[in-house]
């Protein structure tokens, strides 16, 4: 057994649906850690309640996922950071809303709180009023004559808010410094208090591109606490809107790197193909976007009348054109300004979590819907990989994902089993734990419930892995190429700025 | 030979009072036609990216936004629309007034989906502030959560029209 298995099989442990999470003390949370980075372990989150600090990891020899907790001691808990580098900015974000320090953390400065929230911490059992002014977000200038060039929070044509510090030396950028937090919306206080279903409208609202996705892992892992199923037809079509979604945030996100691209005649293709797609789960589902159609315990409606049709007919034209926008992408003019282009290596994307498309583009293999995501076994998803890490890896991956996730919905419309939508939520309580392959990679969402109503929730947005990525790649780009690298990995903001 | 001159009417002076008349319509249409154009900043307050995709769309083939005179612009310098989404959050509400202030006068502030108009869903979290409304003057709101393009759309010819007048 190995060293981390070793630690966690000795701790009490909790039942968190559908697995056990571990009780450590400091010593072994630490132990934990080392172990966790020598066995490769990821760090899928890390979050925390009043009382207890916990961990995500996924085990990818035992394709198994262990959550682990320690207590918080007089404010304090043992650091991740300093063994495992990816859990700085969660540390941050634990001290900004609980108020729990991680003894000796790589980086103590607040991450969600810029300075003008009335009182703070908000999720803390005390939590105080406080005097106006900035912290310091963001590190020092650069000795020297260092040219500073600060982009956002409001930036791009039409774009999430975040905040890019690059410090150059003429076109090259010697350092890039991302800061998050201007979108942050209180969602997980707003969720404490109601029930699921109350509360799913908040997980719909995290990251609007990825709704679906996050609706999904939220009503997951609602029904694990409630110790329910959602009925198969409603799994089946959570499925086809999850697909879906894939689809239509690909092209976008294939209309948005060509306009960036100056590819006018792929955007052109790209952003059409996501209209009529849009319109049809419209028809099909009620929401342009899908936003709200998926409920803890099935899904809020029935697919309209002739819905599969129209979406199958959407689908359809998707493919007829997606060897034309290949054709176009392999062209010398858009293929040679991307290769090469935001180059992310294999050992990068391991170290910090990342899956998801960019994740896949740089040999990493891991994708929810292979292993824990429900209802994905019966039509059997292939995950495909890429290997050279740049930018035209990624897009060629969004093309394959399309192909793909069209074959998927086919697949599930086939053997959609008919039936009821939806189960009856019991006023229960319990802790439960679910997720979603979202279109930037997973999605986590943990929640404790307490007689039906939600005591303590968390979400983990592929966000968190992908924006301390986005500053180690751009360390080696050209201030020209920023737009173009930030659109090729689909930065997210507000889903991770909770 | 003798060239035969035409045997044309004399022409009278023009009636002053219909060619004043004239210009003025044809002022007026010009006005109305070709006048009628629009740089809009977009500024996001916290949305969740779901009025942003919505407005995205708005430049593909079916909508094409800049067929009426409307554009997307980079700078809130150049732009005659401030086009806000999201509820305000505390950490955005100054970055929201330094693009107004920023924005050349006229200006026109629209807020679209029902959080930019008075915080939506989030309303009453400690850390938004609501509406758009609560720190710029808004002079448009486009409800829906989100509006879908062609809502959008509509909303912004009213400001077109209005604009032209």
């Amino acid at each position: 057994m190995t060293a981390a298995n070793c630690i966690i099989r000795s701790a009490v442990a909790e039942i968190c649906r559908p697995w056990l999470r571990h009780i450590l003390s400091h010593d072994e949370w630490t132990a934990l850690a080392h172990a966790a980075g020598a066995e490769r372990w990821r760090l899928l989150a890390h979050w925390a309640d009043m009382v207890q600090s916990h961990a995500l990891f996924l085990d990818p020899d035992a394709e198994t996922v262990v959550p682990v907790s320690t207590p918080v001691e007089a404010g304090h808990y043992p650091a991740l950071s300093p063994i495992l580098p990816a859990a700085a900015w969660y540390e941050r974000m634990i001290h900004d809303l609980w108020g729990h320090e991680a003894t000796s953390a790589a980086d103590l400065r607040p991450w969600l709180d810029h300075g003008h929230w009335p009182h703070s911490p908000p999720l803390a059992a005390r939590s105080e009023p406080r005097p106006s002014g900035e912290p310091p977000m963001l590190s020092g200038p650069d000795a020297g004559e260092a040219m500073v060039l600060p982009l956002g929070p409001i930036w791009g044509q039409v774009d999430e808010a975040a905040h890019l510090r690059l410090t150059l030396n003429g076109p090259a950028i010697v350092r890039a410094e991302a800061l998050l937090g201007f979108t942050h919306k209180g969602t997980l206080t707003l969720m404490r208090g109601k029930s699921p279903r109350a509360a799913a409208r908040f997980a719909a609202r995290l990251c609007a591109d990825a709704t679906v996705a996050h609706a999904v892992a939220f009503a997951q892992a609602s029904e694990s606490a409630m110790d329910i199923t959602a009925p198969p037809r409603a799994v089946g079509l959570r499925i086809v809107m999850m697909e879906i979604e894939r689809i239509t945030a690909h092209l976008d996100n294939l209309a948005e790197v060509a306009r960036l691209a100056d590819a006018r005649a792929i955007r052109t293709h790209c952003s059409y193909l996501r209209e009529i797609l849009l319109r049809a789960s419209d028809s099909a589902f009620g929401h342009r976007l899908m936003m709200d159609c998926v409920v803890p315990g099935g899904i809020a409606v029935d697919i309209a009348e002739g819905g599969p049709q129209v979406i199958l007919r959407a689908l359809g034209d998707i493919a007829s054109k997606l060897p034309a926008i290949r054709r176009l992408h392999d062209a010398p003019a858009l293929s040679s300004r991307l290769i090469g282009l935001g180059r992310v290596d294999r050992e990068q994307a391991a170290a910090f979590a990342t899956s998801g498309v960019v994740g896949r583009a740089s040999g990493n293999s891991f994708d929810l819907r292979t292993v824990f995501a429900a209802g994905y076994q019966d039509i059997a998803p292939r995950c495909t990989v890429h290997a050279d890490g740049d930018a035209a890896a990624r897009q060629h991956l969004r093309l394959r994902e399309i192909e793909e996730s069209i074959r998927l919905i086919g697949a599930v419309l086939d053997i959609l089993p008919p039936g009821a939508v939806t189960v009856q939520v019991p006023q229960v309580s319990g802790e439960g734990i679910g997720c979603a392959e979202s279109i930037r990679g997973d999605v986590w969402h943990w929640l404790r419930l307490d007689h039906g109503q939600i005591a303590a929730a968390f979400a983990r947005d592929p966000g968190w892995a992908l924006w301390p990525l986005v500053e180690r790649v751009l360390e080696h780009a050209s201030a020209d190429d920023i737009d173009l690298i930030r659109a090729s990995f689909a930065l997210p903001a507000s889903g991770m700025d909770l | 030979m003798t060239i035969r001159m035409p045997r044309s009417e004399l022409i009278e002076p023009v009636d002053s009072e219909t060619s004043e008349s004239l210009v003025s319509r044809l002022e007026a249409a010009a006005q109305t036609r070709l006048g009628r154009s629009l740089a809009i900043r977009h500024v996001n307050t916290g949305s969740c990216n779901g009025c942003e995709l919505e407005l995205r769309a708005l430049n593909n083939v079916l909508y094409d936004l800049e067929r009426i005179g409307l554009r997307f612009v980079e700078s809130p310098r150049q732009a005659d629309v401030l086009l806000v989404t999201g509820p305000l959050t505390r950490n955005l509400r100054a970055a929201l007034e330094q693009a107004w202030d920023a924005t050349p006068e006229p200006k026109w502030v629209v807020a679209v989906g029902d959080c930019a108009v008075d915080g939506g869903v989030f309303k009453g979290s400690y850390a938004v502030l609501g509406g758009a409304g609560l720190s710029v003057p808004v002079d448009l709101t486009i409800g829906g959560c989100p509006p879908p393009p062609a809502r959008v759309l509509a909303g912004l010819r009213t400001l077109l029209e209005a604009n032209a007048k």
